[in-house]
């Protein structure tokens, strides 16, 4: 049956948000319009502003339609509809039915807008002097944002317009041959969510993303109305702690993605300089540059300008990075692919509409905006401040030339021309040289500039306060330095020219880092005794400082420690020394690498209900890919959870493979369960697992292992034995101990004469014995005209390890002989690369510091804005 | 000279520091022969290079070579460029799961000893479901 009405509604809704939000915009224009020229700041209930509200009330109750609409088409399983189909399925638990939701490019839209009208919302209740101007951008932001999910056609030009997310399947897919059988077809089960994604972090990540760009909005929506309304200075304290939560979640977002990259991807990090993690990167770099000129012009009057500049920035910076990542313009470059929905001639004119406002109302206002007048001296705040902005807006630049290559590219190729430029090859490296210089100049400057902050400075109590915190940190660094040898010599890789200097850089991040966390730590403790609200900064600033020595260390002195020791190199090149970083391990064989003995146990698959992971032998996958007949009791630590031949849930997509651990000292053992994913739309994926110490991370990721698909046998080759007799199967020694019937074999069913004759084989491996037991099945059946006849088959017995299979063929009852056949295969291996991370630790709690300290900032900023409200709105 | 201006000098150096090291270091779509080229020039400049495995007429993977056993860190196989080009590619890694399903491949890398040694391998494999498909 096909649901057509959840979606006409949605498809309605979104029509009513569209022309409220264009209503809205008009209306808010005119209100705006109405109050300028009655010089009227305060809140009057103008017939605009009334007309205007209500259309903003309708857009919003008609967005919450939408998302209503889409999620119970998604919950309920209406497959019928494109979204729907493509983006869920039926086995995801609920809290994955959120993640379909924003999957795909519409929802991602959605999401957007939800926060943008809920953020309208609160702007309205804190700020009605500044409702009308602020709503007018907001509510053509709306009416952009919800054209992109209209799905209409103009009728004359042909011109479609946004990609609907309640487009049925069927209008969809066209003249398929499904629907000439059938018009109402209705998929039983959708392809599902991409099962990269089913992550706890996806479910959070996107929306706290979203959160932060609808945030940027408000600082920009600010100047803008700031421009309008002549009110040049007065947009700043208002727009301040919007800007701080902008930030605050906005790097949030940018680390939750980052810490799912670590935990998911196969990167080997958190960050991989990809496009679109670098479109998000540098807004914020520009909104946190923005802060800065924001807080000098409170204090200073200065860089008002630089501000108005920044905060627009920031927000076409998010408008850009959104071209980019949805329009296809990206396309190979990155692992973060959007489906091209042919929205990027919509996306470009959004973008493009908004810089030409901005550009018209700041050229306009240019000479009206109050400057800084004097030069500034030295040993002023200000002059720090706009060193670390211009620091800040240079690292941005650096980023966003490189990332821009593709768009490059295109506007080349739209004009005509030839281009073959690529994105530089080593993009870890070349964007990291660069980034490297600014990050210790922010950390110097962080550390420098809270002085200048709190006391009106000279050379003299420069030098006196300075004084302390530098001989403290570098007395620290030099003592770390020599304890832990940073300086160390590594083998490895001491064939590149840059390795000194690559040394030296770190040594300077390193101290400078530290000098940093010194004197924020200072002035975070003379502070905190008088006013707790005003240490926002330096908690900030000592956040951020740790987070660059967790960088500095996790990426710089991260170190391959799976490098193949089995003396084998296939070619003398001489560039192969450096590529043997990863190593081969024999299924069941104890091999070393570092410190440890690693062995490969096998794989495994994750069971509902069962703690940790089971053995996939041990399992039976039935047709139903999402369940398995467990073969054997399922025991973890003397506990059964499930026995033999119970129906367990599994997702035999994801395999684990068990590496046991055990140091060479035997101090320490753990096991590790990397994962290879078997991805629909992806391919195999590869996942790594962590283990986790408080100073190092050991990051263990598969990099090929041997698909059981593809493993080819040899012919087999047949041996007879009888009870107790010894004999050599492929060179070793094996003994048929017994052969007995067996009735009970999880997923058969059994008659009362049929059944299954079992031989059971002890293996003397090189390492351990191994128990075979391969099984002779005979069952009763009838043929098609009702004669009874036996059928036979075979379950062989399979050990990996050794690559060898023995199978059971032939029973002689008179002389009580026993057929069986072998064959050999590849033995099964995998090839693994383990990655040290030491003191990653740091950069998750700076992160955490930094939240908490931005934290602090906005509720300081806050208040500031509503005790200044209030007094006004008394006058 | 005031402060300020000898700030500007400075920023505008950086400014052109970063577009002349992107310029440098942006790589290049090219062919074997212009990769083969640039080596002989001496120029180790990495690029990128597009193209097909090479396959035999019934669909079979030629020209590849793999044995872990041996050496995991070496696999090499035979690329066939846009233009027709067939040159054998070094990659001192894992042989990429997936490869042999791949339509079209990219390698990132320079030529040296006259051979091209790909440093990354960008795989682009058809999806098991086409969106326009659907599986019965």
């Amino acid at each position: 049956m096909i649901h057509e009405g959840i979606g006409n509604w949605g498809h309605l809704f979104v029509i009513v948000s569209f022309v409220s939000a264009l209503a809205a915009a008009i209306g808010y224009f005119f209100t705006t319009k109405t109050q300028l020229q009655t010089n009227n700041n305060t809140s009057d209930l103008s017939t605009w502003r009334l007309f205007s509200r209500l259309n903003f009330g309708i857009h919003a109750i008609s967005v919450l339609g939408v998302i209503y609409c889409l999620y119970t088409i998604i919950s309920n399983h209406y497959f019928e509809y494109h979204y729907a189909w493509s983006h869920s399925s039926k086995d995801l638990p609920w809290y994955y039915m959120i993640s379909c939701f924003w999957e795909g490019q519409e929802g991602s839209f959605l999401l957007w807008i939800f926060w943008h009208v809920l953020l309208g919302l609160v702007l309205i209740k804190v700020n009605k002097t500044w409702e009308a101007p602020l709503l007018t951008i907001f509510c053509l932001v709306q009416a952009f944002l919800t054209s992109m999910i209209l799905g209409a056609v103009l009728p004359v030009l042909d011109l479609k317009i946004g990609s609907s997310p309640f487009i049925l399947l069927k209008d969809f897919m066209g003249d398929i041959p499904v629907y000439k059988a059938n018009p109402n077809y209705v998929p039983e089960d959708g392809t599902g969510l991409n099962l990269l994604l089913q992550n706890y972090w996806m479910v959070i990540h996107p929306p706290t993303l979203f959160l932060g760009f609808a945030a940027t909005l408000v600082p920009f929506s600010y100047v803008i109305a700031g421009l309008w309304f002549k009110k040049y200075k007065e947009w700043v304290q208002p727009a301040l702690p919007w800007a701080l939560f902008a930030a605050l979640v906005l790097g949030t977002g940018i680390l939750m993605g980052g810490y799912w990259a670590y935990e998911t991807l196969n990167f080997g990090g958190y960050w991989n300089w990809d496009p679109v993690e670098n479109a998000v990167y540098v807004p914020w770099l520009i909104l946190v540059a923005s802060i800065h000129t924001m807080i000098s012009y409170k204090n200073s009057q200065s860089a008002l300008k630089a501000s108005v500049i920044l905060v627009i920035t920031t927000f076409l910076l998010i408008l850009y990075s959104t071209y980019l990542t949805r329009s296809g313009v990206l396309g190979e470059s990155s692992v973060h692919s959007f489906t091209d929905l042919g929205l990027k001639n919509q996306l470009f004119i959004y973008l493009a509409a908004f810089s030409l406002l901005s550009l018209y109302l700041v050229i306009k206002s240019w000479k009206y905006i109050p400057g800084t007048q004097k030069e500034v001296s030295t040993y002023s705040r200000e002059f720090w401040i706009f060193i670390g902005v211009t620091v800040l807006c240079l690292a941005a630049f650096q980023v966003i030339l490189p990332t821009s290559i593709p768009f490059i590219n295109s506007i080349i190729r739209d004009l005509g021309f030839e281009s073959n430029m690529a994105p530089p090859a080593d993009q870890a490296v070349f964007y990291s040289s660069w980034q490297i210089w600014f990050a210790m100049l922010i950390a110097f400057l962080s550390g420098i500039g809270q002085f200048f902050w709190w006391k009106k400075m000279d050379k003299q109590k420069l030098f006196s306060s300075l004084v302390i915190p530098v001989i403290v940190s570098l007395l620290i660094s030099t003592l770390v330095i020599l304890a832990i040898d940073l300086l160390k010599f590594d083998k490895t890789i001491s064939g590149e020219p840059d390795y000194i200097f690559n040394k030296i850089k770190y040594i300077l991040l390193w101290t400078l880092s530290i000098f940093s966390i010194i004197s924020n730590g200072k002035v975070f403790l003379s502070l905190v005794k008088s006013n707790v609200k005003l240490t926002g900064g330096a908690v900030t600033h000592m956040g951020m400082a740790l987070m660059l020595l967790g960088v500095l260390f996790s990426s710089g002195y991260s170190r391959v420690i799976s490098l193949n020791q089995s003396g084998l190199i296939f070619s003398k090149d001489a560039d192969n020394a450096f590529n043997t970083e990863n190593i081969l391990l024999w299924r069941g064989e104890p091999t070393p690498m570092s410190d440890y003995i690693l062995t490969y146990k096998g794989s495994r698959f994750e069971v509902k209900g069962f703690p940790g992971y089971a053995d996939a032998k041990d399992l039976f996958v039935t047709e139903d890919e999402l369940k398995a007949l467990a073969l054997k009791d399922l025991v973890a630590d003397g506990k059964t959870y499930f026995t033999k031949g119970d129906t367990v849930e599994v997702h035999p997509e994801n395999t684990y493979f068990e590496v046991e651990y055990t140091k060479n000292d035997s101090s320490e053992n753990f096991s590790l369960f990397p994962r290879i994913q078997s991805n629909e739309s992806m391919g195999k994926v590869v996942s790594p697992d962590i283990r986790r110490f408080a100073t190092k991370d050991f990051y263990t990721h598969i990099t090929s292992f041997l698909d059981e698909d593809k493993r080819e046998w040899s012919d087999p080759e047949e041996f007879k034995a009888k009870i107790g007799d010894t004999l050599f199967i492929n060179d070793f020694i094996v003994i048929l101990n017994s052969v007995n019937k067996e009735t009970d074999i999880p997923g058969m069913q059994f008659g009362p004469n049929d059944g299954a004759i079992t031989a059971h084989f002890t293996l003397l491996g090189k390492n351990k014995t191994y128990e075979l037991y391969p099984k002779y099945i005979f069952k009763i059946g009838y043929d098609h005209l009702g004669k009874e006849e036996v059928l036979l088959g075979h379950m062989p017995e399979i050990l990996p390890e050794l690559g060898l299979q023995v199978d059971f063929v032939h029973i002689d009852p008179q002389t009580e002989t026993f057929t069986f056949t072998q064959s050999t295969t590849q033995k099964d291996f995998i090839i693994l690369k383990v990655v040290e991370k030491p003191l990653i630790n740091l950069l998750w709690i700076g992160t955490i510091i930094l939240v908490i300290g931005m934290a602090i900032a906005i509720y300081r900023r806050y208040s500031d804005f509503v005790k200044n409200r209030d007094t006004v709105a008394n006058i | 000279m005031k402060i300020s201006h000898i700030l500007i000098i400075i920023i505008i150096a950086v400014t052109i520091g970063v577009i002349v090291s992107t310029a440098g270091n942006a790589s290049e779509y090219v062919s074997f022969d212009d990769a083969f080229e640039l080596a002989e020039d001496g120029n180790s400049k990495k690029v990128h290079v597009v193209g097909k495995l090479k396959k035999s007429p019934d669909g079979e993977i030629v020209g590849m070579l793999y044995n872990p056993a041996l050496d995991p860190n070496y696999f090499v196989f035979t690329l066939a460029d846009n233009k027709g080009l067939e040159k054998q590619v070094v990659y001192y890694n894992p042989k990429p799961q997936d490869f042999d399903k791949s339509e079209q491949v990219v390698v990132i890398g320079a030529v040296r000893n006259n051979t091209f040694v790909a440093d990354e391998i960008l795989l682009k494999c058809p999806s098991k479901y086409q969106e326009n498909e659907i599986q019965l």
